[in-house]
C-alpha cells in the first residue's frame, strides 16, 4: 500500500486535568488501507477518533484528515468519514428505513434520492427483510449492520470504526468483517479499525499501530512487527503473541 | 438549515406521536374545556348582570367557573407542558447512544439544540392556539356569543404572551437535560423548580417582605410601612414567572383591570368612585401597563435557551 495519506497526526495530544488521554500521538493511515487500531481499554483510541472527526479539541498538535484541518472544518470532516461509535445507539420506536432515512435528512440528502440508495445499502448489510421491524427489536448483530449501514449513506471516503464487532456471536462477528473487506476491496475505503479482537484484526488488517496508554508504542505491519520483536524470518507468530509482548514491555 | 429542517421535523413528529403528549393535551384540554363551559353556564345564569360588560367573551377565559378561571389554569399548569416536552430531550439520546451518531453527521451542532426547542415551541403553540379555537367554539355554541374585533386582538396577544411562558419553562427543561445526564435527576429539578417557582414563592415574599419593613399586628404600623411592605412583597413574588405571566394576561383579557397591582387600603367611598366611572382600558393601553412584564418573560425565555446553547456548544460529548 504506498497510496496517498489520508490520515496524518503530528504530536496530537489530548488531556483532561492533569490526566494524558493521548499523548503526542503520530499516526498516518494511507489510502485504501485496514488501519487496525489496537490497544487495551482506556488507551486513547476512542478520543483519537473524536479528535479526528473535530468532535473534541485537541490540547495540542495537529491532525488532518484528506487534507482537512478537524478543528476548523468540523463539517468538512464529517461529509467524508462515517463513524461508526462503540455501541451505536438507535431511536428505539423507528424502523430500519425510517433509521436510514432521518440519516440521510442529516446529510441533506432528499428522501427522493435517499430511498434507492437506502434499498441498496439494506441489502448489502442483509437486513432487507426486516426493514419494517422496529429497532427496538433488533438482535446486537443486526443492530451492528444497520450502523454501518447508517455510516454508508453519505458515501464515504473513510470509516471509523469503534469495537465493531463486540459482543457478536461468532456468526454476526465473522458476516460484519466479511463486509468490512468487501468494502474495502471494492469500494477502496480507507478503513480504521479498533478492535479488540485480534485475529479479526490480524486477519483483515494491512497494517496495524498499537496504542498504550496515550502512546503509539508500535505501528507497521504484522510481519515487520513479528521481526521486530521475534527476530527476522519467524512469521507465525500471531497478532496476540505481539500484542501481549508489547502489553508487557511497557 | 437543511440539517436544522431534519432535527426539527423527526422531534416535531416524536412529540405528537408520544403518548406522553397524547395524555397531557388530553388532559389540559379537558380541564380547559370544563372550567370555561362552567364560566359559559355562570355567565348564562347572570345574563343580567352581564348585559352592561363591554367584553362578554374574554370573560369565559377569566371568570372562575368552578375552582379556576381558563387563565389561571395555563398559569398554574401550563408549564408542566413545557416540562414534559423538555425534560429528557438531550439525556436521553446521550443515553441511548444516538446524540454522538447524530452530531458526528455533517451538520453544527447547534442544528440539534435548535431544532429541539423549535420544535417545542411550535409543539406548544399549536396546543394553545386549539384549545383557544376550542373554547371559542363552546362560547359560540353555549352562551351564544360572538367576540369582537378587539376581543381577538387581546385573544391573539394573550396567546403570544402564553407561549413565551410555556417555552420558557420547556427552556428550563432542556437547560437541565443537558446539565443532568440522568434522565430522573432533570426531570425532579424541574419540577421542584416549577413548584417553587409557582407556588412557594408566595411564601418567600412574605417572609423577606416582613423582614425588611416589618409590619405590626392589630393595625398599629403607618399606611406608608404596610405599602412599603406589600410593594417589597410583589417585587420579591415578579422573580417568579407564574406571577409575571398571571398580572401580564389578566390585565390583556379583563379590559377593566388598570394597573397590575391590587388596589387596597381604598375607603368605601373611593371604591364606589372608581367603579361608577370604570371604563375599560383601550387595548393599545393595556398591552403599556404589562410592557415590562411581557418584556421580562421574553427576556427570561432567551436567557434560558442562551444558557443552555452554550453548555450544549462546550459540552464534550462522547456518547
Amino acid at each position: 500500500m504506498d497510496g496517498e495519506r489520508v490520515i496524518e497526526t503530528v504530536d496530537l495530544s489530548k488531556q483532561y486535568g492533569k490526566q494524558i488521554a493521548v499523548d503526542k500521538l503520530n499516526l498516518n493511515v494511507e489510502e485504501g488501507e485496514i488501519f487496525g487500531f489496537l490497544g487495551p481499554n482506556g488507551a486513547g483510541k476512542t478520543t483519537t477518533l473524536l479528535m479526528l472527526l473535530g468532535l473534541c479539541e485537541p490540547s495540542g498538535g495537529s491532525a488532518s484528515v484528506c487534507g482537512v484541518d478537524p478543528l476548523r472544518n468540523g463539517r468538512d470532516v464529517k461529509r467524508l468519514v462515517g463513524y461508526l461509535p462503540e455501541n451505536v445507539g438507535f431511536y428505539e420506536d423507528m424502523n430500519a428505513i425510517q433509521s436510514l432515512e432521518y440519516v440521510a435528512s442529516l446529510n441533506g440528502i432528499s428522501k427522493k434520492s435517499a430511498s434507492p440508495k437506502i434499498a441498496e445499502l439494506l441489502d448489502l448489510v442483509q437486513l432487507r427483510k426486516d426493514e419494517k421491524k422496529k429497532v427496538g427489536a433488533f438482535s446486537r448483530g443486526m443492530r451492528q449492520r444497520l450502523g454501518i449501514a447508517e455510516v454508508l449513506i453519505k458515501e464515504p471516503k473513510l470509516l471509523f470504526l469503534d469495537e465493531p464487532t463486540l459482543g457478536l456471536d461468532p456468526d454476526g462477528a465473522r458476516r460484519l468483517i466479511d463486509l468490512i473487506r468487501s468494502l474495502n476491496h471494492e469500494s477502496g475505503m480507507t478503513v480504521l479499525l479498533s478492535s479488540h479482537n485480534l485475529y479479526q484484526v490480524q486477519e483483515i488488517s494491512h497494517r496495524v499501530g498499537i496504542m498504550i496508554s496515550g502512546k503509539m508504542v508500535a505501528d507497521g505491519s504484522i510481519e515487520s512487527l513479528a521481526n521486530e520483536k521475534f527476530g527476522v524470518g519467524e512469521k507465525d507468530y500471531s497478532l496476540e503473541e505481539i500484542y501481549m509482548k508489547y502489553f508487557q514491555e511497557v | 438549515m437543511q440539517s436544522l429542517y431534519a432535527v426539527f421535523k423527526k422531534e416535531f413528529r416524536d412529540h405528537f406521536g408520544s403518548n406522553r403528549f397524547v395524555i397531557l393535551f388530553a388532559l389540559i384540554a379537558m380541564v380547559s374545556l370544563i372550567t370555561s363551559y362552567m364560566a359559559g353556564v355562570h355567565m348564562k345564569e347572570n345574563l343580567e348582570g352581564l348585559a352592561n360588560t363591554r367584553f362578554p367573551f374574554l370573560q369565559l377565559f377569566s371568570i372562575p367557573g368552578a375552582l379556576f378561571s381558563m387563565v389561571q389554569f395555563v398559569a398554574f399548569f401550563g408549564p408542566l407542558i413545557g416540562l414534559v416536552l423538555g425534560f429528557d430531550s438531550i439525556n436521553r439520546e446521550r443515553a441511548h447512544g444516538t446524540l454522538i451518531k447524530v452530531i458526528s453527521q455533517p451538520i453544527y451542532r447547534d442544528a440539534v439544540i435548535n431544532g429541539k426547542f423549535l420544535a417545542g415551541v411550535i409543539t406548544i403553540s399549536i396546543m394553545l392556539l386549539s384549545i383557544v379555537f376550542v373554547i371559542s367554539g363552546l362560547g359560540l355554541v353555549v352562551v351564544g356569543l360572538v367576540p369582537s374585533i378587539e376581543e381577538v386582538w387581546r385573544l391573539l396577544f394573550y396567546l403570544i404572551i402564553s407561549i413565551f411562558y410555556i417555552s420558557l419553562w420547556l427552556g428550563v427543561s432542556i437547560l437541565f437535560s443537558i446539565s443532568f445526564r440522568s434522565i430522573a435527576t432533570s426531570a425532579l429539578a424541574s419540577v421542584a423548580l416549577w413548584i417553587f417557582l409557582s407556588f412557594f414563592i408566595t411564601l418567600g415574599a412574605d417572609l423577606v417582605a416582613n423582614t425588611i419593613v416589618p409590619v405590626e399586628a392589630k393595625g398599629q404600623s403607618s399606611p406608608e410601612v404596610v405599602i412599603k411592605n406589600i410593594r417589597v412583597k410583589e417585587a420579591v413574588s415578579l422573580i417568579s414567572p407564574m406571577v409575571l405571566y398571571s398580572e401580564a394576561t389578566n390585565t390583556i383579557i379583563d379590559p377593566m383591570r388598570k394597573t397590575t397591582r391590587s388596589m387596597i387600603l381604598m375607603g368605601p367611598m373611593e371604591k364606589l368612585l372608581a367603579s361608577r366611572f370604570q371604563n375599560p382600558l383601550s387595548f393599545g393601553q393595556s398591552i403599556l401597563v404589562v410592557f415590562p412584564h411581557i418584556m421580562a418573560l421574553i427576556a427570561i425565555t432567551f436567557i434560558c435557551f442562551a444558557i443552555s446553547y452554550t453548555i450544549f456548544m462546550m459540552q464534550e460529548i462522547r456518547k
